[in-house]
């Protein structure tokens, strides 16, 4: 089993659903459709033997219209030893996704982080809450908006510190 | 009913059913000296068996992955220490690799070798820590103090050649800040020779230890098929029966070059956890040794190699000596410049992954060639294992639960991040 191979037998499957195909340092990338992702994993999983999920997280992209947020799936076929990774988008106004869990029990806390940090709804999660940040908290940290405190800002008092008045 | 209606009167609330339910809630953690690190676990419990856990995670999140956004490439080293500390040489390199994949830089074998070195050490040092802590929990700390005084040794080899202990910044971009002294190879020597003398008596304290048999053996026990379908990874898969190891199916760093088996249990319980990692000890005391006959051979063959410690594509990632940064312009001016990240790096996307001593630790980094990185995720096997615990658990005795926590070996650096 090859990347063409895998790229092959899945355009056939799913034609037009699948897109931005390339290999990255070797390893086989592409964008799925968002409301086709289970099917495509799915599909992985029971016929490719794709049957080990290594990662899922999420990355914002705030300057790509409709679809700033992307999850990342990356399978495994452990007999093969190949890897590939996924990618569906959503937008940020409605990020929902079908969830993986039941393909994947790896996905349980995985999509909850994803949720966690970035807001990606994963619809049909039996527990989606947040897992490492406070419940309470009412915004998603790793989302790009959120910047975190600037070295170089000046209305802090720590001019004993070296960082007073520089002007 | 009435109980229950009398007690609302009163300050304390207590659900409906509280009175009436059978079962006994108990709060294990976040801080209880049966659970070596911040875990908290709700448990529902009837006599001594687990009903049901539910666990809390996040008590010491640090937001690397947040943190790591706004740092220059060497900034994260010092963040990938603090997730498995047991280990942290391993995290170190790992994400040195990852840097190395991107900058596309072929490391000298010398540099691998001394690599694997420290890798393996840390992954006794991590194993150590673990098997023992399965027997102080089984009640038996004896073993404890006799394997301790050897993860002492290898701090020490550590402390040679970075000049830290537990959190080790070890490692540059392309190999080593400087060449190992000779101390470092003396005390791997005597490390090599004292070693195998304590581990068998320890092997001779607990394998074949009737009582730590009886109290291991079918204890939290997890079949391969649940145990991929929850992605784990390292010695907690192969214990299952499923013998994957990163160094064997994506090799880095020159281990398709070592002679070494992957240990597998059958079970999946804390048992075979445990003979899985004691094996797994042996395979990397064979690596080194293996690897120092590589660097003997090699420096036989090309006396010039003694003086290679990284790699010279990565020259100019590679911090200057000390000396010279006091001393010189240059050194000083390049010095900041790598410190604050302003080497170009490409724009791309990778993953790398190593054989941490827990599983796959992973890097996934998406690089937009600026001086940090756009985002960067770690793979942590701890995280995503520990999520099996309730499953584990349940319907097994509490003493069970609590020696199963500890041959996982779940980090809460790592869990948390």
């Amino acid at each position: 089993m090859t990347n063409e191979s895998i790229q092959q037998q899945l355009t056939d499957k799913f034609g037009d659903v699948l897109s931005g195909w390339d290999t990255p340092y070797g390893m086989l990338t592409f964008s799925t459709r968002a409301a086709k992702n289970t099917e495509v994993v799915g599909y992985l999983k029971n016929e490719l033997g794709f049957n080990f999920m290594t990662d899922l997280t999420a990355v914002h992209y705030p300057d790509r219209k409709d679809e700033e947020l992307c999850v990342v799936y990356m399978l495994h076929n452990l007999i093969d030893n190949i890897r590939v990774r996924i990618k569906a988008y959503v937008p940020s106004a409605q990020p929902d996704i079908q969830t993986m869990v039941d393909l994947f029990s790896t996905a349980n806390w995985l999509e909850r982080e994803a949720y966690d940090f970035f807001g990606v709804n994963f619809v049909g999660h039996p527990n989606l809450i947040r897992i490492m940040n406070v419940d309470e908290m009412d915004y998603f940290p790793l989302r790009k908006e959120y910047e975190m405190e600037d070295p170089t800002r000046r209305d802090k008092d720590d001019e004993m510190f070296g960082r007073g008045n520089w002007q | 009913m009435t109980e229950v209606q009398n007690s609302t009167q009163h300050h304390i609330k207590l659900t409906e059913d509280s009175l009436q339910k059978q079962t006994t809630t108990l709060n294990l953690g976040p801080t209880h000296p049966a659970t070596h690190g911040v875990f908290q676990n709700i448990m529902e419990i009837d006599g001594e068996r687990v009903l049901k856990t539910v666990p809390t995670v996040g008590y010491i999140h640090r937001a690397f992955e947040k943190i790591a956004e706004r740092r220059s490439y060497y900034q994260i080293t010092t963040l990938t220490d603090r997730l498995n500390y047991c280990s942290a040489p391993i995290n170190n390199m790992g994400w040195h690799m990852t840097i190395e994949k991107l900058l596309n830089i072929q490391t000298p074998k010398r540099v691998d070798y001394l690599r694997v070195i420290i890798m393996e050490l840390s992954r006794i040092a991590d194993h150590l820590v673990c098997n023992s802590v399965v027997a102080v929990d089984t009640g038996a700390l004896t073993g404890f103090t006799y394997v301790f005084q050897f993860r002492e040794r290898i701090y020490e080899i550590f402390e040679e050649v970075c000049g830290s202990r537990l959190t080790t910044n070890i490692g540059r971009v392309g190999g080593f800040e400087r060449n190992m002294s000779p101390a470092f190879f003396s005390k791997i020597e005597s490390f090599m020779r004292d070693f195998p003398k304590t581990m068998k008596e320890f092997e001779t304290l607990l394998n074949r230890n009737r009582i730590f048999m009886e109290r291991c053996i079918g204890a939290g026990p997890i079949n391969a098929d649940r145990a991929l379908n929850y992605g784990f990874t390292g010695p907690n898969l192969r214990a299952a029966g499923v013998d994957y190891d990163v160094r064997v199916h994506a090799p880095y760093c020159s281990y398709d070059e070592f002679d070494f088996v992957i240990p597998t249990g059958t079970t999946g319980d804390v048992y075979d956890r445990y003979m899985v990692r004691n094996d797994e000890i042996w395979q990397s005391y064979k690596i080194i040794q293996q690897a120092l006959e590589k660097i003997t051979r090699l420096e036989k063959d090309a006396p010039e190699m003694k003086d290679v410690f990284y790699a010279p594509e990565a020259d100019h990632f590679h911090l200057p000596a000390k000396e010279d940064v006091y001393s010189k312009m240059e050194a000083l001016i390049y010095h900041f410049k790598i410190i604050m990240g302003e080497i170009a790096v490409p724009a791309g996307e990778i993953y790398h992954s190593v054989e941490g001593g827990n599983g796959e630790l992973g890097y996934y980094l998406i690089s937009d060639g600026g001086r940090t990185p756009y985002r960067l995720h770690f793979r942590r096997p701890c995280f995503i294992y520990y999520q099996a615990y309730p499953e584990i658990v349940e319907n097994g005795l509490l003493s069970d639960a609590v020696i199963t926590l500890s041959s996982l070996n779940v980090i809460a650096g790592e869990l948390d991040a």
